[in-house]
């Protein structure tokens, strides 16, 4: 099980991959790094903390309250472990990447960057790591440095290397890119940017459903990802922060749960990770996404990636074979992603179409309007990879592609 | 097919091919751009206008075959027109598309509409009806006068 998946029978786990759309055609979900669909263990770890379980956590002397908090703090326990983190406390739920890349910058960055300073990103970022340290950026006086891509789609490292300079204070990277399927090779990053005495930030929003993610191998700072591109719920998400980081910083939103005692003179702050998590949090997501995480163990990671990694390539064969198709992003090291153009027809209509034909596919920048200026084109449409995906809708995609190519000859 | 060729009818398959008026417009004394952030449009159109009359109507960018198509016809469509007429059928070219009416058409208005017709099929779309009233937005601001670029948000 654990050396090959059996996916016909996983994708009997996901209820909605199982329906035909209103054109009468079976749905062919490829629009996974928008998100992922999910599956019934999770739906039903939802359902049954609203019948039985809930209530609000950290508070209550009630049964319910303490089977809520129990649940919620399982869930973070869940999510350190997937995260390979030293303890539970270096878990801040967020309400997904965006949230979690707000906080480190709004907190971390407030602190720590000043006029002078310097915040490098890469050219592959999603506009979620981009405008987050603009804002800072603009705040502080500082200035945003990018670290360019080669042609491919690769970072060029070189050029990282040579941007980590004596006024930077923070690198913060995709570890695979939304737009271009590019894995970046940020163990070897963050080996770098410490050398420098940089702290490193890495989005794992697109990372974490298709590779196993180890905070302490990587030696990341900050990592962070969202549920509901995990097989999760929406709303949710985590941010790991190394503790001796998060200790020192303060908090970034006030109100209930984040204090240990309020007066008018004075607030003294809850203990980590609490301090970040100001108010009533998604409960039930959190523990949405502890059962998925549940979820993507059972089945296997390694399992995934190599799966993955066989229909990528399948799937590359097969568009290189289309005509008018180019791939967009052809980095040496891809997860899931494939970004392309069809010479003569803009992506809008490549999406309507396979849309016709009951193939979901995202089309536009994919947030990442600076990757799409990059290459040189106003969009791109993208099919994105999950482990419930077959060569079978690869085929459905081809197809789709034909019809694309009929309707604009 | 059938559903794509519904939406995807011949007339507007030939105007994104070959889009007419896809130039800048000598003496154009009214301008606007649209721009969707959604997708990255972007369309700039000018227009000449003497004694009330679009005498010329020209546009440029680029888009998709909806959007492109869409502001080809409405140049073709517009040109000639008084600047009442010309804002009478943006609003009914807007009312074809989003459904809503706001007076029964004149006999005139929906021989005027009459090819523009085409993008009826657009109205299912809910994520293209943009495309197609994108430009017409942009001739909307342009024959008012306004400045600023129109964005569909």
């Amino acid at each position: 099980m654990k050396d090959k998946l059996d996916v016909k029978r996983l994708r009997e786990d996901f209820p909605i991959l199982h329906q035909t759309l209103q054109h009468g055609r079976p749905l062919v979900y490829l629009d996974n790094a928008a998100t992922t669909q999910k599956p019934r263990a999770v739906i039903n770890a939802l359902v049954r903390y609203y019948e039985r379980d809930n209530a609000n956590i950290h508070r209550g002397v009630h049964e319910l309250s303490q089977r809520s908090t129990a649940a919620f703090e399982d869930a973070r326990t869940k999510v350190q472990g997937f995260l390979g983190a030293a303890h539970p406390s270096e878990i801040v739920f967020t309400r997904g990447t965006t949230e979690a890349i707000n906080l480190v910058a709004q907190s971390f960055g407030r602190a720590n960057v000043d006029s002078g300073d310097e915040v490098l990103i890469s050219a592959m970022e999603h506009h979620s790591n981009i405008v987050p340290w603009q804002m800072l950026c603009e705040e502080k006086g500082a200035r945003l440095r990018v670290v360019p891509i080669d042609d491919r789609g690769d970072l060029v490292l070189d050029e990282l290397s040579r941007l980590l300079g004596p006024r930077t204070k923070l690198l913060a990277i995709a570890h695979v890119s939304n737009a271009l399927g590019t894995v970046n090779p940020v163990r070897e990053i963050i080996e770098l940017a410490h050398e420098r005495g940089v702290a490193v930030l890495v989005d794992g929003a697109q990372a974490v459903a298709h590779t196993r993610v180890d905070v302490r191998d990587l030696g990341c700072d900050f990592y962070c990802f969202s549920g509901h591109k995990l097989y999760g719920p929406t709303g949710i998400g985590a941010l790991y922060g190394r503790s001796e980081l998060l200790e020192a910083m303060a908090p970034w939103q006030g109100g209930g749960d984040m204090i240990a005692s309020v007066t008018f003179e004075k607030t003294t702050y809850n203990v980590l990770p609490h301090k970040f998590e100001a108010g009533t949090p998604h409960i039930a997501g959190a523990i949405g996404l502890g059962v998925a995480i549940e979820y993507v163990q059972s089945v296997g990671l390694d399992a995934i990636a190599a799966y993955e990694s066989e229909l990528l390539a399948y799937a590359t064969r097969a568009l290189a074979g289309v005509p008018r198709v180019r791939l967009i992003g052809t980095a040496r090291q891809k997860a899931s992603v494939l970004s392309f153009v069809m010479q003569g027809v803009h992506p809008h209509d490549v999406g309507t179409i396979l849309d016709l034909e009951g193939i979901a596919i995202r089309t536009g920048h994919h947030c990442a309007q600076p990757v799409m200026d990059r290459f040189d084109v106003p969009a791109t449409a993208r099919a994105s990879l999950a482990f419930y995906n077959t060569r079978d809708e690869i085929d459905a995609l081809v197809a789709g592609l034909g019809r694309v190519a009929e309707v604009f000859a | 097919m059938s559903d794509i060729r519904e939406l995807y009818q011949s007339v507007i398959l030939d105007h994104n091919k070959r889009p007419r008026n896809f130039r800048k417009v000598d003496g154009a004394n009214r301008r606007a751009e649209g721009y969707n952030p959604l997708c990255g449009d972007k369309v700039a159109v000018q227009l000449r206008i003497e004694d009330g009359v679009v005498r010329d109507v020209g546009f440029e960018g680029s888009g998709c075959a909806i959007s492109t198509a869409s502001a080809s016809m409405m140049t073709e469509s517009v040109k000639g027109r008084s600047l009442a007429d010309a804002e009478q059928l943006f609003q009914r070219f807007h009312d074809l598309l989003t459904g809503e009416t706001h007076a029964e058409p004149s006999v005139d208005e929906q021989a005027a509409l009459g090819k523009l017709t085409v993008f009826s099929g657009v109205r299912e779309y809910p994520a293209r009806v943009k495309c197609a009233t994108l430009v017409w937005h942009a001739l909307h601001s342009a024959l008012e006068g306004r400045a600023d670029p129109v964005s569909t948000e």
